[in-house]
């Protein structure tokens, strides 16, 4: 006897989840949205101390990683086993790409002395550490989430190696594929807002 | 259970949805190069939200799934549109 199954259903409880996040970030967003009406010209002097080509190249990364994505699923569809593989695993890459990036962008503010706390954040103007706090948590929590989506991929490219996903049951590769690209949404809003204000 | 997501996206659609993120990233990293201070920010904030319809309904496949995957995606996003705005309605006036 086959067990039940409900694609349809099981991408619906995807979205949903998503709406969670769309909440979660969105609350965040609106935070920002009024200490930037409130702060105007120091969000717009700290944002200088912001890497703009960095957010440019992991604008980029992240938009080049959904497409792979979307095509290992087109891929997987097809029976095309390797080429949802490869697709897969460049999508990985450009995540790993990222996580790099982010990485030197960090570690620079924390060897400045630039991170929540820091005696040179305690010292600094009201509207700066606002810009601070919102960017580090932000993007922080993006990374977080950019983290768990990479596991989630990585565990559907095992999957798919071993035929455990295939053109005749993929909605596992389907799921996680619309979680990387609520994570590149969420970007999408991150990098103008505060990597373009200056 | 019937899957009535059968639909194959080609992978050449893929790669010119991709083609037009860029181009609209390109277009809102020279756009902030124009101070015209909130103005601007309108600007930047219409081009990403071009850019997340196009991920939604592509990337995500919401043009191929069933329409009531898109109008709760609306309706969501009109209740975060509502937040903001009676956030703002009451910041506002303090």
């Amino acid at each position: 006897m086959e067990l039940h199954r409900d694609d349809e259903g099981a991408r619906l409880g995807m979205w949903i989840f998503i709406f969670t996040e769309i909440l979660l970030f969105g609350g965040l967003f609106l935070v920002y949205a009024v200490m930037r009406n409130r702060y105007s010209d120091e969000f717009h002097q700290a944002a200088h101390q912001l890497n703009a080509f960095i957010g440019t190249l992991n604008t980029v990364v992240l938009l080049v990683s959904s497409a792979t994505v979307a095509m290992s699923i087109t891929a997987v569809q097809k029976g095309e086993k390797r080429k949802g593989v490869l697709f897969l695993l460049i999508t990985l890459i450009c995540a790993g790409i990222f996580l790099f990036n982010k990485y030197l962008e960090w570690g620079h503010k924390i060897y400045i002395g630039l991170y929540p706390g820091s005696p040179l954040m305690i010292g600094l103007k009201h509207g700066y550490i606002l810009f601070f706090s919102l960017y580090f948590f932000m993007t922080g929590l993006h990374l977080l989430h950019l983290v768990v989506g990479s596991i989630i991929l990585t565990i559907v490219l095992v999957k798919v190696q071993f035929h455990m996903i295939h053109e005749g049951k993929y909605v596992l590769l389907e799921n996680g594929g619309l979680y990387w690209h609520l994570v590149d949404m969420i970007w999408i809003f991150l990098f103008p807002l505060f990597y373009l204000i200056t | 259970m019937t899957n009535p997501e059968t639909h194959i996206t080609d992978y050449r659609v893929y790669g010119w949805v991709l083609f037009s993120l860029l181009v609209l990233t390109t277009l809102t990293i020279t756009a902030t190069w124009i101070d015209l201070s909130a103005f601007t920010v309108l600007i930047a904030l219409v081009i990403a939200s071009t850019k997340s319809f196009i991920v939604l309904r592509y990337f995500m496949h919401l043009k191929f799934e069933s329409r009531i995957f898109t109008v709760f995606v609306v309706m969501v996003l009109s209740i975060y549109t509502l937040v903001i705005i009676l956030t703002f309605f009451d910041y506002l006036e303090r």
